[in-house]
């Protein structure tokens, strides 16, 4: 297994795309830093990064490159290894080097310009979206043998995570708006990742408007240990369910 | 010849007054300050040396000076009103007034001046008491350097820090007030100043302002109070140049204007604010030279309100500058700073060329729907505020500011 996933890391390292990636988030972010004389509008510029950028090519890359190594899954089938653990190779191996690349691209420029809490939660956050995006688009190949259909599944998956869903709660709050639906809200966070990182980042930098009468039901959760603690799992889960899912997917499947 | 027989006469009043001092201590004639009080005649001095006093209540009804020594203690425990002062020109100076006591029926206090003018209460340290300092139809008193503090939890079990009631021509200079339901409270009272304060942690507000007519405060602190300051119902009032920091809470505004009419609002500075100001049917307001810096909202303007003047203010770091419930705008938004705007200055003469609109789509929506604020600064809360810019139709149409600054203003 560590074979694998040292062949999986060394092959996506040397792979042009990734150290791209690396080098765009890297200039995004160090421009964004010199640009703005604050660095809490730097901050918020980086934040639409890390709920856009990083969610869309996480998702893609990893999608593309399980196609693109569909022969070398099939000739490392053909070998005596365990399936689950050829699959899980191939997530640690992706999920490594993708992570490896967010840090440097972005970890970096928040340490040197914006070291804080809130820079410190953002990496967290940024770091656990890589995993869930990539645990979500092994995922989604396993549904397709057609990798432009394949890839067409995972774009329509982040256009769902980050604007079809908020388009959603919005319809539904404007229905549901005559009922008390605060604490349905907390809940409804639960189901996109995005969204919950994004309001875990938020209570560490808005937090003066989020103290009004919503946001202060967020702030009791989510401001809590409690809720730190429970959101976190959820975002673990966000991982694990799709990982789960996906190994006894790979494990029936007929390749 | 007039002029000299008046000066006669002023000496021999002078010399004729014969004031005296009178002590109070273990070991002087008088064991307690109500026995000098008896002993003393108008203009006398009563020091007091430093020790714990049980008085009851101490009922000043001589024009005297009651001076303490260190900090002498006087105790109510928990049952008595500690001074009354209830004759003209007294001056309570340099005690420690504690445990006063406590009644939904009496507004017991510290300190409490029934009816009467000139007094001076200065440099006392209140500790524990229902009400503080209580000045009811007092005129041209001084509430000077004093410290209060007060430990209640519950709004309806505590009273205000220093509380005017019908008062006039008040000074309130350089007091700290906190852990009281209203840090300084004024009802129906005219003419006065409040300058150099310093009210924190007070339960509901720092200051509150109910039917006072022409005052002024001046270089004030307000921080961390349950509700911020509140004035209400009041006009030609004044406010300068004072700071109100991390008030915080759906209810909590740096400042809540209701129904107020021909003030002035400068050189203030609202920080961490849930809301800096918050108006509702306020008229003929000039606000001028303000910073707003990090609130949530910098501005909470009801449609209610008119003739309000906003130029030269900065906003920064606001999360929303301006937030209101309707369409309709009767107020102008000149030359101020918004560090949101994105527009150009081609002339270079430090204007923007474009109109600057404060109210994004996203705070009407929010204003409406309290808990959209969770999709708050989402992809598509971000891309509706971008169509709104460029196609407005749910944002006030007039609501803008027509010459932005580039640069914000040196305040």
């Amino acid at each position: 297994m560590k074979k694998i996933i040292k062949y999986v890391i060394t092959d996506i390292l040397r792979n042009k795309i990734v150290l791209a990636y690396t080098i765009f988030l890297l200039a995004i972010s160090f421009s964004v830093f010199s640009l703005e004389d604050n660095p809490t509008k730097g901050m918020l510029s980086l934040l639409n990064i890390i709920l856009i950028v990083i969610p869309l090519i996480s998702i893609i890359f990893s999608a593309i490159y399980i196609y693109n190594s569909a022969e070398f899954i099939e000739l490392l089938v053909s070998q005596p290894l365990k399936r689950k653990s050829i699959w899980l190779s191939l997530f640690v191996g992706l999920s490594s080097s993708l992570s490896i690349a967010f840090l440097v691209g972005t970890a970096l420029p928040v340490i040197i310009y914006a070291f804080s809490i809130t820079g410190l939660v953002m990496i967290v956050i940024g770091l656990l979206l890589t995993i869930i995006f990539i645990a979500i688009a092994m995922l989604a190949t396993l549904f397709t043998r057609d990798k432009a259909k394949g890839i067409g599944i995972t774009i329509l998956l982040w256009l769902y995570f980050s604007l079809l869903f908020d388009g959603l709660v919005l319809f539904l709050l404007f229905q549901f708006a005559d009922y008390p639906v605060e604490k349905i809200m907390v809940v409804i966070s639960a189901f996109n990742p995005i969204d919950l990182g994004r309001i875990l980042i938020l209570l560490k930098m808005d937090i003066s408007a989020l103290m009004g009468y919503t946001g202060a039901i967020f702030k009791n959760f989510f401001g809590t240990n409690l809720g730190l603690i429970i959101s976190f799992i959820i975002m673990l889960l966000w991982i694990a369910i799709p990982v789960w899912l996906s190994v006894t997917k790979f494990h029936k499947k007929d390749l | 010849m007039k002029s000299v027989v008046h000066v006669i006469i002023l000496t021999f009043l002078f010399f004729s007054t014969n004031a005296t001092t009178i002590r109070v201590g273990n070991h002087q004639l008088f064991h307690t300050i109500n026995s000098a009080l008896l002993a003393a005649s108008d203009r006398d001095t009563i020091l007091v040396e430093k020790n714990v006093y049980f008085e009851k209540n101490i009922e000043i009804t001589k024009q005297i000076i009651l001076k303490g020594i260190d900090y002498p203690v006087l105790d109510g425990e928990h049952t008595y009103e500690i001074i009354s002062i209830k004759a003209d020109n007294v001056v309570v100076d340099g005690f420690k007034l504690q445990h006063s006591g406590v009644s939904s029926l009496v507004d017991i206090a510290g300190i409490k001046i029934y009816n009467k003018h000139n007094t001076q209460i200065i440099n006392n340290i209140l500790d524990d008491t229902f009400f503080g300092i209580y000045s009811q139809y007092g005129i041209n008193c001084i509430i000077r350097n004093n410290s209060l503090n007060a430990h209640r939890t519950e709004e309806q079990q505590s009273g205000n820090g220093i509380h005017c009631w019908k008062s006039d021509s008040m000074q309130i200079i350089g007091n700290t007030i906190s852990g009281h339901r209203d840090g300084i409270y004024f009802e129906f009272v005219t003419h006065s100043i409040i300058w150099r304060n310093y009210s924190f942690k007070n339960l509901r507000y720092g200051l509150h302002f109910m039917f006072s007519n022409d005052d002024a405060y001046v270089t004030n602190r307000f921080e961390n109070n349950g509700s911020g300051v509140s004035v209400m119902y009041s006009h030609g009032v004044k406010m300068f140049n004072n700071y109100f920091k991390e008030n915080w809470g759906d209810a909590a505004y740096g400042i809540l204007l209701k129904e107020i009419s021909d003030s002035y609002i400068q050189g203030n500075h609202f920080e961490k604010n849930t809301s800096g100001i918050y108006m509702e049917g306020a008229v003929r307001i000039d606000v001028t030279r303000n910073t707003f810096k990090n609130n949530g909202w910098a501005l909470k303007i009801q449609a209610s309100c008119m003739d309000i003047d906003l130029h030269e203010n900065n906003f920064i770091g606001n999360t929303f500058d301006v937030g209101t419930n309707g369409s309709l705008v009767l107020n102008k938004f000149d030359k101020n700073f918004w560090d949101k705007y994105e527009g150009y200055d081609l002339n270079k003469d430090k204007i923007g060329d474009v109109p600057y609109r404060p109210v994004s789509m996203y705070s009407m929506i929010v204003e409406k729907y309290p808990s959209a604020m969770m999709l708050f600064r989402s992809f598509i809360t971000s891309l509706m505020d971008k169509t709104e810019k460029v196609i407005p139709s749910l944002t006030p149409e007039n609501l803008k500011d027509n010459s932005p600054l580039m640069k914000p203003l040196p305040l």
